[in-house]
């Protein structure tokens, strides 16, 4: 084995591996609190939709479209100094879930409003007519109904930010892409590059399979 | 208990507004199935959603139960909700829900019953819906007949006062939208509920309604006790709906008469006169002899009718007619 890969330091892979599995998770988790609910207001403040607001949606909208055209490698290095202020560094794993999370939850938001949208009318329009507030029918039609939809959103997102992750590498960030980048490219250590994109394919593997179990776990279609 | 009064309704589409509803007057009564029959377009649904106010009117009132609810917002909007059960033609359960957690939904919405309350109601409306062995099961997993069960359990769940159906058997087939009538009427009867049921076949209006309203072009062209209206169509719109169902050409069906001897009547018989030996007694009396043209008997609602076309030949016809006039028999000449 150490023979075929006389550069591979498993013990660093390691470190690498667990360094992104934080990156990902670590900003998923704050992308789903942020996104479901700018994802809910898009919806609600929607066309014709329970609190119709054109000027409010207007304004969101714009923000999300703009976060969402910067490149992230670009929204990595401007975001330097917030993320500073943030967590008091930009580099490591905490330095790179700020730009991770300012990318994803516009990305996320967006999943999440076009998930709430394809819930039947007529589903709400029951609630409605059963005595719901805007509220009860957000949580107790709307976000069940929609659940499938919203955990493909939430696997799609996963993936996105595992090749993101790998891109944070560049600036310094740990994780896989900062060891292939250090040893795979600037080495020219192939052995350690093929070894830590297979990882991140098998990652991304896993990541879909979950989500599609869950997925159709959720679906009573 | 609903009382529309001058309602008027326009939408604004793409800055033009289109009108749905004209100059509506109507009042149903409490307990009472009232009908509202009318093609595609007419304004059914939107004139329902008003009672609920899930539409509200551009402009005149509306009032439930003695209340002007026309302005209603918040919490009096909302309990207003409470009151009135409604099902729709393509059922609208929630498919992320049992059919069990579908019926108690309403009652955890209202937050005034506890889990033990919830418990039994449910296991109480499925049973009288005849799905107690479905409570575990998801929606997709149920016929539509099924669903619209559960469409009236959830409904019932919060003992409204009004039950409002818009085309609730429209995506069924003939039987299973018998049934669903029938549990609808039953219910009806059963707990004295208002109902206002919105169809655009006729069918449904004979088996349960006690009064219909006709609608077209978003106005009510004719209304009244569904026999009347049924037996006697007086605008184009009720015609189209009564002739519809009998598959009958009355333009064609006069010149199959036309080689006919004798004058043509046709006799609307109402209630018990359905039933009693009115030609026999007539032949005997008068001499008149008759052919049977055509004839139906049946019931709307639970009062029974008979429609006869007869040909009267011989004996003293004009005599014929005054009996038959004396004995309740609405007459109508077709052919001097
Ligand atoms: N939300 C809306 N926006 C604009 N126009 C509407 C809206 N809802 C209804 N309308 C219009 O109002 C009129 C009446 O519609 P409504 O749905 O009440 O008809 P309906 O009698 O229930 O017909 P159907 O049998 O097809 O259900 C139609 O011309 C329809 O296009
Ligand atoms: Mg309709």
């Amino acid at each position: 084995m150490s023979e075929l890969l006389p550069n591979v330091r498993w013990w660093e892979i390691g470190v690498a591996s667990w360094d992104t599995v934080l990156m990902v998770g670590g900003s998923l988790l704050f992308i789903v609190l942020l996104g479901l609910p700018l994802g809910v207001l898009l919806f609600l403040t929607g066309k014709r939709q329970l609190l119709e607001q054109p000027a409010l949606y207007g304004v969101v909208s714009f923000v999300v479209n703009v976060l969402r055209s910067v490149p992230f490698i670009i929204l990595l290095i401007v975001m330097i100094p917030v993320t500073v202020i943030i967590v008091g560094t930009s580099l490591d794993v905490a330095g790179v879930i700020p730009p991770l999370v300012a990318a994803g939850t516009p990305f996320f938001a967006r999943l999440v409003e076009t998930s709430l949208r394809e819930v039947d009318r007529g589903v709400i329009e029951a609630t409605q007519a059963m005595g719901a507030s805007t509220r009860q029918i957000v949580l107790g039609a709307l976000l069940p109904e929609a659940l499938p939809g919203i955990i493909a959103g939430i696997t799609v997102t996963a993936i996105t930010l595992v090749s993101y992750a790998a891109m944070a590498g560049v600036v310094g960030g740990g994780g896989l892409g900062d060891l292939a980048i250090r040893y795979g490219y600037q080495r020219f250590q192939t052995d350690v590059m093929i070894i830590t994109v297979v990882l991140l394919v098998v990652f991304v593997q896993l990541l879909q399979m979950i989500g599609d179990r869950l997925v159709l776990y959720f679906s009573r279609r | 208990m609903i009382e529309f009064q001058d309602i008027e309704k326009t939408y604004e589409v793409d800055g033009r507004s289109v009108s749905a509803l004209r100059e509506v007057g109507l009042r149903v009564e409490p307990g009472e199935v009232f009908g509202i029959i009318g093609h595609s377009g007419a304004g059914k649904s939107t004139l329902l959603r008003l009672i609920n106010l899930i539409e509200r009117p551009t402009a005149g009132r509306v009032r439930v139960d003695g209340r002007d609810v026309t302005d209603y917002t918040g919490w009096q909007l909302l309990n207003l909700r409470r009151e009135i059960g409604m099902i729709f033609q393509h059922f609208n359960l929630l498919s992320s829900k049992t059919v069990r957690a579908n019926v108690a939904f309403p009652m955890k919405l209202a937050g005034t019953y506890g889990a033990q309350a919830i418990r039994e109601r449910v296991e109480e409306l499925l049973a009288r819906v005849g799905l107690a062995d479905q409570a575990n099961k998801y929606p997709s997993q149920l016929s539509g007949g099924q669903k619209q069960r559960v469409g009236i359990a959830r409904a019932l769940a919060c003992k409204p006062k009004i039950l409002l159906c818009d085309e609730a058997t429209s995506a069924l087939d003939p039987q299973t939208t018998q049934s669903v009538l029938e549990l609808i009427s039953d219910i009806n009867l059963e707990l004295g509920i208002t109902v206002v049921l919105v169809t655009h076949e006729m069918d449904a209006i004979r088996r349960v309604c006690d009064r219909v309203a006709v609608m077209d072009g978003g106005e009510i062209v004719e209304s009244g006790d569904s026999a009347d209206v049924f037996l006697h169509p007086k605008h184009p719109t009720t015609h189209s709906f009564v002739f519809e169902r009998e598959h009958v050409d009355e333009d064609e069906r006069r010149e199959d008469f036309a080689h006919v001897p004798g004058r043509i009547v046709k006799l609307t018989l109402r209630g018990e006169a359905t039933y009693r030996p009115i030609l026999g007694d007539l032949a005997q009396q008068t001499g008149v002899d008759y052919s049977i043209l055509s004839g139906r008997v049946d019931h709307i609602k639970r009062t029974p009718y008979g429609q006869l076309t007869l040909s009267l030949v011989g004996g003293d016809v004009d005599q014929a007619m005054r009996e038959l006039e004396r004995s309740d028999v609405h007459v109508e000449v077709i052919r001097q």
